[in-house]
């Protein structure tokens, strides 16, 4: 943890834990760790991501106890759950909701993290660890959507694992050792629901690194002007965690409306039908939360070509930090990074829409039946996403001229000048 | 940076609406471009929507009646027609296995089992236990009487299909839409414009006066009340066997909605409490 610690035992029973194990003097570090004075509500959806895991884990731990992994057994025992179980279908519910909620703060984090530069020196490892976490959320996402044994868990598993089959030489063997067998089957159903039921573990070691590497550095924070002196600082505790708190308790409102009034509107319809392996549906779509990646994978007509590129937008974000060499962190002090920045969320948008879409379909028409296909659509996004990385962030990194910024934290929260004079002198 | 707050709560809010409408983004859907689909007002809509039990019992019915022939309803149990939120549901039998209605139902249908005494495959009455028997002994039987097609077990039809209500409703009563004349259809298949692809093995299974109404008892806030009978056209038929049906697919329903209820006032006090909290934490300094 930065600085020294600041804990002082004054039980006889704390001094003597103090001297063996250092537990409560990490979690009253924990409590007293100096953050930024001006963390906005952008900075609450670490917080909450960290209750996003913890209901997660405990609603699937449950969850796994009902659940039969057997590809005869799997959907009906889903609907035991959601029928006979003692409030199994609150469970249930919570837990699919759960997911796509846990993928909403995490976008969240991850643009507020975009925007602020939170990826920039010293916080590498953080926004690395991040991006870790990340891709073990997708894997555990999508594994998990596979165990109720409907139509799109079956359907949606086929095609992501036939993507290992397009691997030159070994992508056959390696897409038959991933299923073991030829096609998706009782083998996988067991090993997805092994593999996820270990993974969220996995992203809890990850978070408990991501947290450290937080704690090392310190939080970055909207203006992106590392903390002097102890004025540009307040402990977590109270003021984080009462602010944490209420953004936690208006996060759960949306979840539970969610969860309560639409806990299908998220999912798809055709998960109600049980996995059939000789009726492929109509559409085959992923969860909303993939959809930006399953525009990309559908932008080139190549297939490997499209895995290349959907991972290779996952990979664009762990060399980040390397690729946006401007000095400046915030983007409130980089007037064109700014509008660029805004242009790749309308962008990522447009993905996802595409994603949702048909790729030969209309998607903006153009008088009578002509227009650009969602085809087209997803290209110029697909080109937009990876220029943002790749071409305007190095650029910018060189030529873009940043405004004025404050001195320090307390200098932008007390105006510059005026109250100068009664600030305490830097440590 | 107070000034900032407003501004960045209201970004946020448009981010969520945005990504959440871009969540519920649903594709139209296969109906053909002639067919206007109806809306009915279904009762179990909105946020303290409930099933209508006299519909819903009506609906049991129809089930019965007709659509048992060929459609199973495998993940349904007699019993769980007493359930609370069921359409049989009598505060005196909190048991369901004890409620008369579902004892009469159940014994009402031949259940296959295994004697214990001979080991010999036998029928018997259903009892509250058992779960509604399929039709058919197996698959290819289910084909074989279907001219090749497999009629899907009904139990969560209403939310197998996008705007399932609707979806269930308009197909039962859009037989009766003329075919246009460049569609071609092989035997065995039948034009409805609300099916995916407009061609269905299935029938036009209801037609007017097909089963025959009798009035219905429910308890109205605690209450014993006569519902009359109405006329069994083919609309009330088909929206009241829906109704049924969007019970099997979510007999929770009622429960979810009372219960969410609560934990939005619940988590609605928490945040105003919260909220005060952090102003009065908060209050002596500049951020």
């Amino acid at each position: 943890m930065s600085g020294p610690s600041t804990y002082e035992p004054k039980y006889a029973a704390a001094k003597w834990m103090d001297k063996r194990l250092p537990i409560i003097r990490m979690g009253a570090d924990f409590m007293t760790f100096p953050s930024p004075r001006n963390l906005n509500y952008w900075y609450t959806f670490g917080g909450i991501l960290a209750l996003c895991l913890v209901v997660q884990i405990l609603s699937g731990v449950i969850l796994a106890m009902h659940y039969v992994a057997d590809v005869d057994k799997a959907f009906a025992s889903v609907q035991r759950i959601r029928r006979d179980v003692p409030f199994g279908w609150l469970l249930q519910s919570m837990h699919a909701v759960g997911a796509s909620m846990f993928f909403l703060a995490v976008y969240m984090h991850m643009f507020r993290g975009l925007y602020y530069g939170s990826y920039k020196a010293p916080r590498e490892v953080i926004w690395i660890l991040g991006c870790a976490i990340y891709l073990v959320m997708m894997a555990t996402a999508f594994l998990g959507y596979t165990l109720p044994w409907g139509q799109m868990s079956f359907w949606g598993a086929t095609v992501i694992t036939g993507f290992f089959g397009a691997v030159p030489v070994v992508g056959e063997s390696l897409q038959e050792w991933l299923l073991g067998g030829y096609s998706v089957d009782n083998a996988t159903l067991n090993r997805f629901f092994a593999l996820h039921y270990l993974l969220p573990f996995v992203l809890a070691g990850l978070v408990g690194l991501h947290v450290w590497a937080l704690h090392h550095v310190g939080q970055n924070n909207p203006i992106g002007i590392s903390e002097k002196t102890k004025e540009d600082t307040l402990a977590f505790h109270p003021f984080y965690t009462v602010k944490d708190a209420f953004a936690i308790a208006a996060f759960l409102v949306i979840f539970a409306i969610f969860l309560f009034y639409l806990p299908d509107a998220l999912g798809h319809a055709d998960n109600y039908i049980e996995a059939d392996p000789l009726k492929t549906p109509a559409h085959i779509v992923p969860e909303w939360y993939f959809l930006p990646f399953y525009a990309i994978l559908r932008a080139v007509p190549d297939k490997l070509a499209g895995i290349l590129l959907m991972l290779g937008a996952i990979i664009v974000l762990f060399i980040l930090p390397w690729l946006d060499t401007h000095k400046v962190r915030s983007m409130r002090f980089r007037p064109i990074a700014r509008w660029f920045f805004i242009f790749f969320i309308f962008f990522c948008f447009v993905l996802g829409w595409c994603g949702a879409g048909t790729p030969d379909d209309i998607a903006v028409p153009f008088g009578k039946n002509s227009g650009i296909t969602f085809y087209r659509v997803s290209q110029i996004a697909t080109v937009y996403y990876f220029a943002y990385f790749l071409v305007i962030l190095p650029v910018l990194g060189l030529i873009e001229k940043p405004l004025k910024r404050p001195d320090s934290i307390t200098k932008a929260v007390l105006g510059d000048g005026k109250h100068g004079e009664t600030l305490a002198p830097a440590e | 940076m107070a000034f900032k707050t407003p501004k960045n709560i209201l970004l946020g809010t448009v981010l969520v609406v945005t990504s959440i409408s871009g969540m519920a983004f649903a594709a139209g859907g296969g109906v053909h471009g002639d067919y206007k689909m109806k809306h009915p007002d279904w009762s179990f809509k909105g946020a303290t929507g409930t099933y209508d039990r006299a519909a819903a019992q009506r609906g049991y019915q129809v089930y019965r009646e007709v659509c048992a022939a060929c459609h199973s309803l495998k993940y349904v149990a007699f019993r769980h027609l007493g359930d609370k939120g069921a359409p049989f549901y009598l505060e005196d039998y909190p048991n369901p296995s004890d409620n008369p209605y579902v004892k009469n139902f159940a014994a009402d249908w031949q259940v296959a089992d295994i004697d214990s005494e001979t080991g010999d495959e036998i029928e018997r009455p259903g009892i509250p236990a058992d779960y509604f028997p399929d039709p058919f002994p197996n698959e290819p039987a289910a084909r074989a009487s279907n001219g090749g097609a497999l009629p899907p077990d009904l139990s969560s039809m209403v939310k197998a299909r996008g705007n399932g209500a609707d979806y269930l409703y308009n197909l039962l009563v859009s037989y009766d839409v003329p075919k246009p004349a460049d569609v071609e259809l092989t035997p065995g298949l039948h034009w409805n414009p609300v099916m995916e692809g407009h061609k269905i093995a299935m029938a036009s299974p209801l037609s007017d006066d097909l089963v025959s109404y009798e009035p219905v008892e429910i308890i109205d806030h605690g209450k014993s009340k006569i519902v009359d009978a109405p006329p069994a056209t083919v609309e009330q038929m088909a929206s009241d066997v829906t109704q049924f049906l969007a019970w099997t697919a979510d007999p929770k329903l009622e429960q979810r909605k009372s219960i969410g209820l609560m934990t939005i006032i619940y988590l609605l006090i928490l945040s105003i409490l919260l909220f005060l909290s952090y102003k009065r934490v908060w209050r002596d300094v500049k951020h």
